[in-house]
């Protein structure tokens, strides 16, 4: 890989991210309102936020909360870019749960009852949906014979074809990658709740800013893995895998809207029950499509 | 390299005696410690030695005409027996005694037939190459620094359980004679002397558990002799069947067999049943479990980084013989639900140790899958996650080991606030975990070759395992490292009473694990990757890829260097300081909060364990059962199908 194959999407990714990110943000807005019959907030909204944010003084209730949070933007950043240059997808996965980690240890630091229990619904929601994802690298593996994205994009048929159980499951598991109802469990949009603000309750100001910058980093690098399921070698393939981002975006509403919040176990259930089912199915007829014509 | 072969066995016994009668104290701290360094220098230059005269001529033999060897072991046997036998009785244990004399007499008594009929084959005892080469090194190393660290351990530990009688110099004893028998263990090539080692092992472990002589200790060390004695037994019915079908003693000569010799997968099958004993894997996991009673430093020696590896190194040696026939499924499959069920189960304790222990299973679960694999690639995961698991689980016990005896507790709970409590060990700890479960950090990267392997030979359940395994993996690693980080305010360094000895042992080996992430693809590339093209006869090129690995590089700089970015970015950034967020409840600090009526009340927090959804009560016992009828089915198919 060249200088230059890494430094352009690189750039590029580090840029445009927060942009596409705040567009999603933004539409998420307009539409959960729309769903639910107000007015809402402008389009432009997350950008308000977030500007408002970062001129924001903070106040912290610790030295080592900043740092992890820091870790969390610059990791999420970093798993951006490993994607986006065309890299190892697995790795991709690792270093992601790197910066879920270090989140996750920016609320542990607070020592605050309610960022503690955020911190533990934040690590029980990485296990509910990480064999999912580990399981859709693996499927994206099994059909194009790597793990690297630059070859996976690089196919005559769309991966979906092949892959729709870890595509179903993949989009499953987005509900609490998102933090959306009903699987919004460490930490979620709407303050009124046993756990006030879960995961996020003692950051505030200027470093809430950074941490919802890294979100919408996160955003757009799982709608790119979204994205990942349409685009093959035809240069169309770009247009169907962007609106099929819309569409999964707004199924992700839709559900967020409609179901209320389940306990953890239920989470943890239903989301290992779908990622045995789709996922697991799914690998297993790939296996047995590969076993056959190997004879 | 005979003489330093004979040194590396013989000079720990000889410490192990001179351990034992120096009763002075500071005395025999010096003792040890200089018979440690020794020992690792010894087997650093033996070693060296054996690479650069090896590589290319590699596997190095010796020729032995060892009767005068032989009969010594089968008198060393005769006496384990004894002791073995004297200990049952004067606990009531009788079914160990049996076990133990179906074990070690038919070996006696093919051995004196063998004698008396002159007809003792002359061959090879002795081989070593490259995988003996690595046990020697983690044997050597990381036995030479508990060792050290045992000294200063071992004080402490009688200061604080004033109930057990100290016994000290005979625990060190018996460490000195397991590094012995490691050693010999890992050299052999004579299955009669590996079985004599294996027994040495089984039978130091058992003593070392029942150190503490509490009720519980004995309880623990017979169940952990039982089933390594029991392990035992697979190993002395293979060797009268090599002997008596293939004429063979050695384990070398068996696998040139080959997969297709009929009958192979017999021996083949009671080995691993042998190795799945000793490596604590699922119905045998319990003894392990037990073994935590004793002090730590034969947790973190035996039970986490050298004598439960040797159940795996067999495995290891053993798996060309394991591609695609029973045997392997039988492996892959206990290896791979092991890995899951323990990793499940690490989840709903709080102590530190168990935790450690479950860990332990689990990890040897995914290495005892990849072995059972059989390919060259599963094989590099296995080797390269037993190297890493060996160095970092020890780190973590020795660490535990100093947190228990600085705070009075090993509870997971207890070591809230770690961080400002106790910095020092609280970073090895951070060390030691992340070394664990993260990403460029070691163990995950055996883990992402185990996965490429798995899937390369379309072993889905393998792969089903493994995701779901790594997902409770990282929550109960996860849960643990937030507990460090806690950073209470107005809470106080602690005066942490740890020795220097054990100081001298937790810093170099945090040296080891941080070097190991760095100079991982050398090891691959200079140890594991020419003793596969030997084993399998196939060179086989980079298992992870440069670009991934630089990858990896970047994200090990990046974290090393993540204090003094944050130290630039939050410079000019006065924050204002604030206490933790209760609810407008805090009274005064963020420890106190205000109730109901008023009154001021401490404030606990704990970590998630879940314990009526995954706790031992629940998985434990299911798991212990599915995978005990398990065994015994594919042992009766896969026998029963050869002969």
């Amino acid at each position: 890989m060249s200088f230059q194959q890494v430094i352009y999407p690189s750039l590029a990714f580090i840029l445009l991210a927060p942009v596409v990110g705040l567009v999603f943000s933004g539409y998420d807005r307009v539409l959960s309102s729309r769903m639910q019959g107000r007015q809402g907030p402008p389009f432009l909204q997350p950008l308000y936020d977030i500007v408002k944010l970062f001129n924001k003084e903070a106040t912290v209730v610790n030295r080592v909360q900043t740092a992890m949070v820091i870790a969390f933007l610059i990791f999420s950043v970093f798993t951006g870019c490993i994607f986006f240059v065309g890299s190892d997808l697995l790795l991709v996965f690792f270093a992601l749960t790197l910066a879920e980690v270090f989140l996750m240890l920016a609320a542990c630091s607070t020592n605050s009852p309610y960022s503690s229990m955020g911190s533990q619904r934040e690590l029980l929601s990485i296990m509910a949906y990480e064999p999912m994802t580990l399981l859709t690298a693996i499927g994206f593996y099994m059909i194009s014979g790597s793990f690297n994205v630059s070859e996976i994009i690089n196919r005559d048929v769309p991966a979906i074809v092949e892959l729709p159980g870890m595509f179903a499951g993949f989009v499953f598991i987005l509900i609490i990658k998102f933090r959306k109802s009903p699987f919004d469990l460490s930490t979620s949009h709407h303050a009124h709740q046993e756990m006030v603000k879960g995961v996020t309750q003692d950051i505030s100001g200027n470093v809430l800013g950074i941490m919802e910058l890294a979100e919408l980093y996160e955003t757009v690098l799982m709608m790119a893995i979204v994205a990942l399921f349409f685009i093959t070698k035809n240069p169309f393939s770009y247009v169907w895998a962007v609106l099929a981002c819309f569409i999964v975006y707004f199924i992700l509403i839709l559900i967020d809207n409609v179901f209320p919040r389940v306990k953890w176990e239920k989470m943890l259930l239903v989301t290992w029950g779908v990622t045995f089912a789709l996922g697991g199915a799914n690998l297993l007829i790939l296996d047995m499509i590969k076993i056959a014509e190997g004879w | 390299m005979v003489p330093g072969l004979l040194f590396l066995i013989f000079f720990p016994f000889l410490m192990a005696v001179l351990t034992y009668y120096t009763k002075d104290e500071r005395k025999r701290t010096a003792l040890v410690i200089g018979g440690s360094i020794v020992i690792m220098a010894v087997d650093i230059i033996f070693v060296a030695g054996c690479y650069k005269q090896g590589t290319s001529d590699f596997p190095l033999t010796f020729v032995y005409r060892a009767h005068l060897a032989d009969f010594f072991i089968m008198l060393c046997e005769v006496f384990l027996v004894g002791v073995v036998s004297y200990l049952s009785v004067k606990y009531k244990k009788y079914y160990c005694i049996l076990l133990s004399l179906i074990g070690t007499v038919p070996v006696l008594v093919l051995d004196i037939s063998k004698m008396i009929s002159g007809s003792v084959p002359e061959s090879e005892h002795i081989l070593i190459d490259n995988i003996t080469l690595i046990m020697c090194v983690i044997i050597g190393v990381v036995g030479g620094i508990i060792c050290i660290y045992a000294t200063g351990y071992l004080h402490d530990y009688h200061e604080h359980h004033t109930d057990v009688e100290n016994r000290a110099p005979y625990f060190q004893a018996l460490l000195f004679v397991f590094i012995g028998a490691m050693f010999g263990l890992v050299t052999s090539d004579n299955l009669s002397w590996i079985f004599f080692f294996w027994e040495i092992t089984s039978v130091t472990s058992f003593l070392l558990i029942g150190y503490p002589r509490s009720e519980e200790s004995v309880t623990n060390s017979f169940r952990a002799l039982w089933m390594n004695l029991l392990g035992g037994c697979g190993f002395t019915f293979t060797i009268l069947f090599c002997w008596y079908m293939y004429e063979s003693e050695n384990l070398s000569e068996l696998l040139e067999l080959g997969a297709d010799m009929p009958g192979i997968i017999i021996p083949v099958v009671l080995l691993s049943f042998a190795a799945l004993t000793k490596s604590a894997q699922m119905p045998f996991s319990r003894w392990l479990l037990g073994a935590m009673v004793a002090p730590t430093p034969s947790s973190a020696l035996l039970h986490s980084a050298t004598m439960v590896k040797a159940g795996v190194y067999l495995l290891i040696r053993l798996s060309p013989l394991m591609d695609g026939n029973l045997s392997g499924i039988m492996i892959t499959t206990i290896g791979g639900f092991t890995f899951f069920a323990s990793s499940l189960l690490a989840i709903s304790v709080s102590d530190g140790k168990k935790v450690l222990a479950y860990s332990t299973i689990s990890n040897l679960g995914l290495i005892t899958a990849c072995a059972g694999v059989g390919h060259t690639e599963a094989v590099w995961a296995a080797v390269m996650l037993l190297i890493f698991h060996a160095v970092s689980k020890s780190l973590m016990f020795l660490a535990v080991g100093a947190v228990e005896n600085s705070t009075g507790s090993r509870d997971i709970e207890d070591m809230h606030g770690l961080i400002i409590k106790l910095p020092k060990l609280a970073f090895v700890m951070i060390v030691g975990i992340c070394g664990m479960f993260l990403a460029p950090f070691g163990m995950l990267v055996a883990k992402w070759a185990a996965l490429k392997a798995y899937l390369d030979s379309n072993n889905i359940l393998l792969v089903v395992f493994l995701v779901f395994g790594s997902a409770t993996t990282l929550f109960y690693w996860g849960k643990w490292l937030g507990k460090l980080f806690a950073y209470m305010h107005q809470s106080e360094r602690l005066r942490g009473n740890v020795h220097k000895s054990e100081w001298g042992a937790i810093y170099p080996l945090t040296g080891l694990v941080i070097a190991l992430c760095v100079l991982f693809p050398v090891v691959g590339r200079c140890l594991i990757q020419p003793e596969l093209a030997y084993m399998f006869g196939e060179e086989i090129g980079a298992v992870i890829n440069a670009d991934d690995i630089r990858i990896m590089f970047m994200m090990l700089m990046m974290i090393a260097i993540l204090p003094v970015m944050t130290w630039i970015l939050s410079r000019r950034n006065r924050e204002k300081m604030t206490m933790a967020y209760m609810a407008g409840v805090n009274a005064g600090d963020d420890r106190h909060y205000i109730d109901s009526f008023g009154g001021v009340r401490p404030l606990y927090l704990s970590n998630w364990y879940m314990d009526y959804f995954f706790g031992e009560g629940k998985i434990l016992k299911p798991s212990l059962f599915i995978a005990a009828v398990f065994l015994v089915s594919i042992m009766i198919l896969s026998i029963g199908g050869a002969l």
